[in-house]
């Protein structure tokens, strides 16, 4: 209610907030704001040079705004014919049109050179200091960091808010829509190269304060960088058309110390041997049971409904896969189901993940299969 | 001016409507092909050679090194397990370099796959030489099996001194019914 | 043509088989109110879906529907075809002509087009529901990824393309050789002038799209890969073919636009238009620069600096020829006798945010900026206010300067001007908070958006109420003029109006000009 009552007085006081943002627009803090009306320097230089950029040509346009309608607002209380005036014949006058034609042309040449400069320093792609993979899937990012010995950290980064949220049967939290599982960690005050790519349709990569933006294509590389001086996190969504769940995908990224850094990495890293090791070892029921509502409220729930019982995917509760041959249903997490919207969760889940996501489906909702999968199942099944 | 018939009016009409014909064929046989031309030569959106490198390159320039990273993407639906087996190579301009990439199929069927490179950055795709390499055609790999894939590759001595790391990107697909049906046009 | 001296043929045929400009452009023009009212009803839907976060009504699948839907509908079906019907009305009654040059194929551009959206609308029936890869179809969302009613919009594009070429074929035809003796290329009215070239670039263009479709058809269907990159093929190669047709598409849509103005404001200035000559000439430079500036739509795909420098400047330079205009038209107001009927608050209406719309277009042109805007909200503020205060005002300003010499009844003057103002608190009301939530990061096409957007797209939803509920009025303001309005029978409705369409009788009998007007060799263009 309060919220309903705060914006109700914003929209009162819109015009009014609208004139004091845009001039006091060069106070903007990194974090979020409620009716922000103006882009945000953000965290880094480029962005910083954008943004100066971006004010030197409003203010060249608000300038020249002001001089035209000015002119035509004079001539419209002074010309008018109420007021008895004769019109003038005349139309048209050489010199006059020389001029307007000229002088924005230097105008133009003024704006072009700030312009070519700052795109200059965008495109300096060289020193990067690491290098991250950032693959566009629909309706996910994967990061992936190339790592030049020993093997690359890589995760996917779902959307976190709950289905319960986006239709309205919860209270939205504060980083609606912008909030994911797992984000990407970077460390300030380092130059970050990204390499941009997709796994099946375009996307576009942006976080607007580390004044990134790139299409994700199938099939291509694309490389941009960002250089953040300041810790933070930051917020971005896809900005590519990509489908059904294309405002579903939203990017955050964690800028850190360097020291906090190194230790987010080296525990990644552990967190992938823990993976391998616990690979071979067996679980039991109710271990598998608690990472499987995880598992399953990450990457399934979207679809299937928060309690099983359906959505844009079939019911889970009742399902005849999820209360069937279990190898069937290994058969539909592994590799999907082609031509529908289920993917192919094999290369996305870790064995452990899939195993435990299975076992929940089969004992969760009401289903009570009482049969368990274990990670070395999967593995198994995934070589046939 | 040409009159095509007596009829002015008509006489236009007719020169438009081949106007409009010229542009349809335009889409086809010039801006597809130029397009073509153009990324091949300017390395635009980092694609490189559909060919084998045949020149030779005269000698290798041993005062500077390349960082060349190689990183490797499955498209949507394709379920291989694709790698390189090398992340990181650090190379001298115009020696020749070898390298393979690991690829193992994990579906008990026969599977075609193309795999597309593509280099960042762009400018430097046409300085990216391949002699060899298994993206000049499809991959044919049996149900559950794995092969090595080879690439051998030589940066150009006239690459940019500024750019001193490449990345060798390739996405794989499943061209599987691609390839039974028909070979896969350009 | 035995039936010159008759007037029209009774029921339905006459409309069916009628080869008369007049009749075919009022078809034109109903169809494109009928399309707009389609179309502005998506929109309805789009910002009631977002006038509160969360979803409430749609599906987001269904959302990215209607944005498709929305777009294609309202370029194609409303405001093309619509300056076509005016096209069709006024270009003949301008140059002393007494009909179009090719009447019949006239009729066949017209009544392709009806069933084209017919089954373009149906596709919202069909199995996997009406594209929603949005009006720009990028591939290969809309061609892996696209529903089965993908090779239906396919062919929908491709007739609505024929009929667009049939349409310009029959305006250059008209205009290069049905002119009154006299009437030489320099006397033309400028709504011909820009007409004319529109018909150029839609001749140049429109095959273009229709060759960027005939690939997608054949990727999907025959098992080529112009567009995927699996059998060697480029998705980015779509961009580039699309927004060689999309860039000149823009200016197809906003040319004929700055010909209305061109004649209404110095109808209610009393004074010639200034700077006639270089009107023409930056109208025709406008049209040569659209064909060299379309990557400007692709910034982030990872051109070459080279090409983003190239496509920056270019594109900067479409500001010189535009601000021409902007200019010429202050100046014909200047020093002027300025009244405020509805054509002329119209046409300020434009005159203000088209500009408004030009100066986002200049800084969008700005490729490191672009990074920032590019496929935000700040893009769709942008485009909205150069397409709908643009192209849509002006449009709204012809109907209301032309209608009385239509029917011979003046409409309602009240009604018009609240029809004006309604139009313009709405429109500004919906659009310009979307800068706002653009520049602070919000996405378009997104069915739901972050908390810190909310109070801006709910203003904007009332904006959208406000300003398609106007289009009620404007509808009955016309139709109440049409059966019930005061006649006129003044030849000249408007005192400072100039042109030989007001030299015929009003209401504008069935035939105009069978026999060719004198034109005064003295008298300077009109």
């Amino acid at each position: 209610m309060f919220l309903r009552a705060k914006r109700l007085t914003a929209l009162a006081l819109g015009p009014v907030l609208m004139l004091f943002g845009l001039l006091h627009a060069g106070t903007v803090a990194a974090a979020a704001k409620v009716n922000e009306v103006n882009m945000s320097p953000g965290a880094t230089d480029v962005g910083q040079s954008i943004f100066d950029l971006h004010m030197t040509i409003f203010w060249i346009c608000v300038i020249i705004g002001v001089l035209v309608f000015g002119v035509m607002f004079y001539s419209i209380y002074y010309h008018r014919k109420s007021r008895g005036v004769t019109p003038a014949t005349f139309h048209e006058s050489t010199k006059v049109e020389i001029a307007w034609t000229v002088v924005p042309f230097f105008i133009l040449i003024g704006m072009a050179v700030p312009a070519t400069s700052t795109l200059l320093e965008i495109y300096d792609f060289e020193d990067a200091e690491m290098d991250v993979l950032i693959t566009g899937y629909q309706w996910k990012w994967k990061y992936e960091y190339l790592n030049e010995s020993g093997e690359n950290v890589a995760f996917f980064s779902n959307l976190r808010t709950p289905q319960s949220e986006i239709y309205n049967t919860a209270d939205k939290g504060e980083h609606y829509l912008l909030e994911v599982d797992e984000p990407l960690v970077i460390p300030v005050d380092t130059k970050v190269r990204f390499l941009v790519t997709a796994n099946d349709v375009i996307h576009a990569w942006w976080v607007p304060e580390l004044a990134v933006k790139k299409d994700a294509i199938p099939g291509f590389i694309n490389e941009t960088w960002t250089h953040a001086t300041e810790e933070g996190v930051y917020r971005g969504q896809c900005a590519e058309l990509c489908g059904k769940d294309h405002g579903f995908m939203p990017i955050v990224v964690n800028v850190v110390s360097k020291e906090e850094y190194a230790s987010w990495l080296s525990e990644k890293q552990a967190e992938a041997a823990e993976i391998k090791k616990l690979m071979a070892q067996t679980f039991s029921m109710d271990e598998l049971m608690e990472r499987g509502k995880s598992v399953y409220d990450r990457s399934c729930a979207a679809c299937h409904g928060a309690n099983g019982e359906g959505g844009l995917g079939k019911a889970i509760a009742d399902s005849p896969i999820a209360t069937g041959d279990l190898s069937g249903h290994l058969e539909v997490g592994i590799n999907g189901v082609p031509g529908t919207a289920m993917q192919a969760f094999g290369g996305q889940l870790n064995d452990v993940d899939m195993a435990a996501v299975i076992t929940y489906q089969r004992n969760a909702f009401g289903n009570n299969m009482g049969d368990m999968v274990q990670p070395i199942d999967v593995f198994n099944h995934k070589k046939g | 001016m040409i009159r095509i018939s007596a009829n002015p009016a008509i006489d236009t009409a007719i020169k438009l409507v081949a106007v409009a014909a010229c542009m349809f064929a335009f889409v086809f046989v010039v801006m597809v092909p130029l397009y073509n031309v153009l990324c091949d030569a300017l390395g635009i959106n980092g694609k490189t050679s559909g060919q084998a490198y045949t020149a030779v390159q005269s000698g290798v320039d041993e005062s500077r090194t390349v960082t060349i990273q190689f990183v490797a993407t499955n498209n949507e639906g394709m379920p291989w397990e694709f790698s390189p087996s090398q992340t990181v190579m650090k190379v001298h301009p115009g020696a020749s370099n070898d390298t393979v990439f690991t690829a193992y199929n994990p579906l008990p069927k026969n599977m075609v796959a193309q795999a597309i490179p593509s280099v960042s950055p762009s400018r430097a795709a046409a300085y990216f030489h391949k002699t060899e390499c298994f993206c000049f055609n499809q991959q044919p790999l049996e149900g559950e099996s794995s092969a090595e894939m080879p690439l051998v590759f030589i940066v150009d001595r006239d690459l940019p001194r500024d750019i001193h790391t490449i990345t060798l990107s390739y996405t794989i697909f499943d061209v599987t019914d691609m390839a039974a049906g028909a070979v896969a046009t350009r | 043509m035995g039936d010159h001296h008759h007037g029209p043929a009774k029921g339905l045929s006459r409309w069916l088989f009628t080869t008369n400009h007049k009749d075919i452009g009022t078809m034109y023009l109903w169809f494109s109110f009928a399309m707009f009212i389609l179309g502005g009803s998506f929109a309805m839907i789009i910002r009631a879906e977002l006038f509160q976060p969360g979803m409430q009504l749609v599906d987001p699948l269904f959302f990215n529907q209607m944005t498709t839907l929305h777009g294609l509908v309202m370029v194609f079906g409303a405001i093309m075809p619509s300056f076509v019907g005016l096209a069709n009305w006024m270009i003949p009654m301008m140059i002393g002509a007494p009909d179009m040059a090719l009447p019949r194929m006239n009729n066949w551009s017209f009544w392709i087009l009806p069933p084209a959206f017919l089954l373009l609308a149906s596709t919202l029936f069909m199995d996997g529901g009406a594209p929603a890869f949005g009006w720009t179809f990028y591939a290969p969302l809309s061609t892996t990824y696209a529903a089965p009613s993908v090779t239906i919009f396919i062919f929908c594009i491709h007739v609505l393309g024929i009929s667009s070429i049939m349409g310009s074929i029959n305006i250059i035809a008209t205009v290069m050789n049905l002119r009154a003796p006299g009437m030489t290329y320099m006397k033309m009215p400028l709504f011909v002038w820009t007409w004319l070239i529109t018909a150029f670039l839609l001749v140049a263009v429109m095959p273009v799209l229709a060759g960027a479709v005939t690939m997608m058809l054949m990727d999907i269907h025959f098992g080529t890969s112009f567009f995927s990159a699996a059998g060697g093929g480029d998705p980015v190669l779509f961009q580039h073919v699309f927004w060689f047709f999309g860039h000149p598409e823009v200016y197809i849509i906003i040319l004929p636009a700055f010909g209305v103005v061109s004649q209404i404001i110095p109808a209610f200035s009393r004074k010639p238009l200034f700077g006639y000559d270089s009107m023409v000439y930056a109208t025709a430079s406008i049209a040569f620069l659209s064909f060299i500036v379309w990557a400007h739509h692709m910034y982030t795909v990872g051109m070459p600096i080279a090409g983003e420098l190239f496509f920056m400047y270019a594109t900067m330079l479409i500001a010189v020829p535009t601000g021409v205009k902007v200019f010429n038209w202050i100046s014909t107001m200047w020093r002027g006798a300025l009244t405020f009927e509805t054509p002329m608050l119209f046409s300020l209406g434009f005159l203000v945010l088209f500009t408004i719309g030009g100066f986002t277009g200049l800084m969008l042109s700005i490729a490191p900026a672009d990074f920032q805007y590019h496929d935000s909200y700040f893009v769709v503020a942008h485009f909205h206010y150069v397409m709908v205060a643009g192209a849509v005002f002006s449009m709204t300003a012809a109907v209301y300067y032309w209608l009385p010499k239509w029917c011979g009844r003046m409409y309602n003057e009240t009604m018009g001007k609240t029809h004006f103002w309604i139009s313009f608190i709405g429109f500004n009301l919906t659009f310009f908070p979307q800068h706002f939530v653009g520049l602070a990061g919000m996405p378009r096409r997104i069915p739901d958006y972050a908390l810190q957007f909310a109070d801006f797209n709910m203003m904007s939803s009332i904006g959208a109420f406000i300003y398609g509920s106007s289009q009620i009025l404007f509808l009955y303001n016309v139709i109440a003029t049409i059966v019930a309005g005061k006649p006129t029978s003044d030849e000249k409705v408007w005192d400072g109006a100039e042109g030989l369409e007001w030299t015929v009788p009003t209401p504008a009998p069935y035939h105009t000009f069978e026999t060719p007007p004198k034109i005064d060799p003295s008298h300077a263009h009109s």
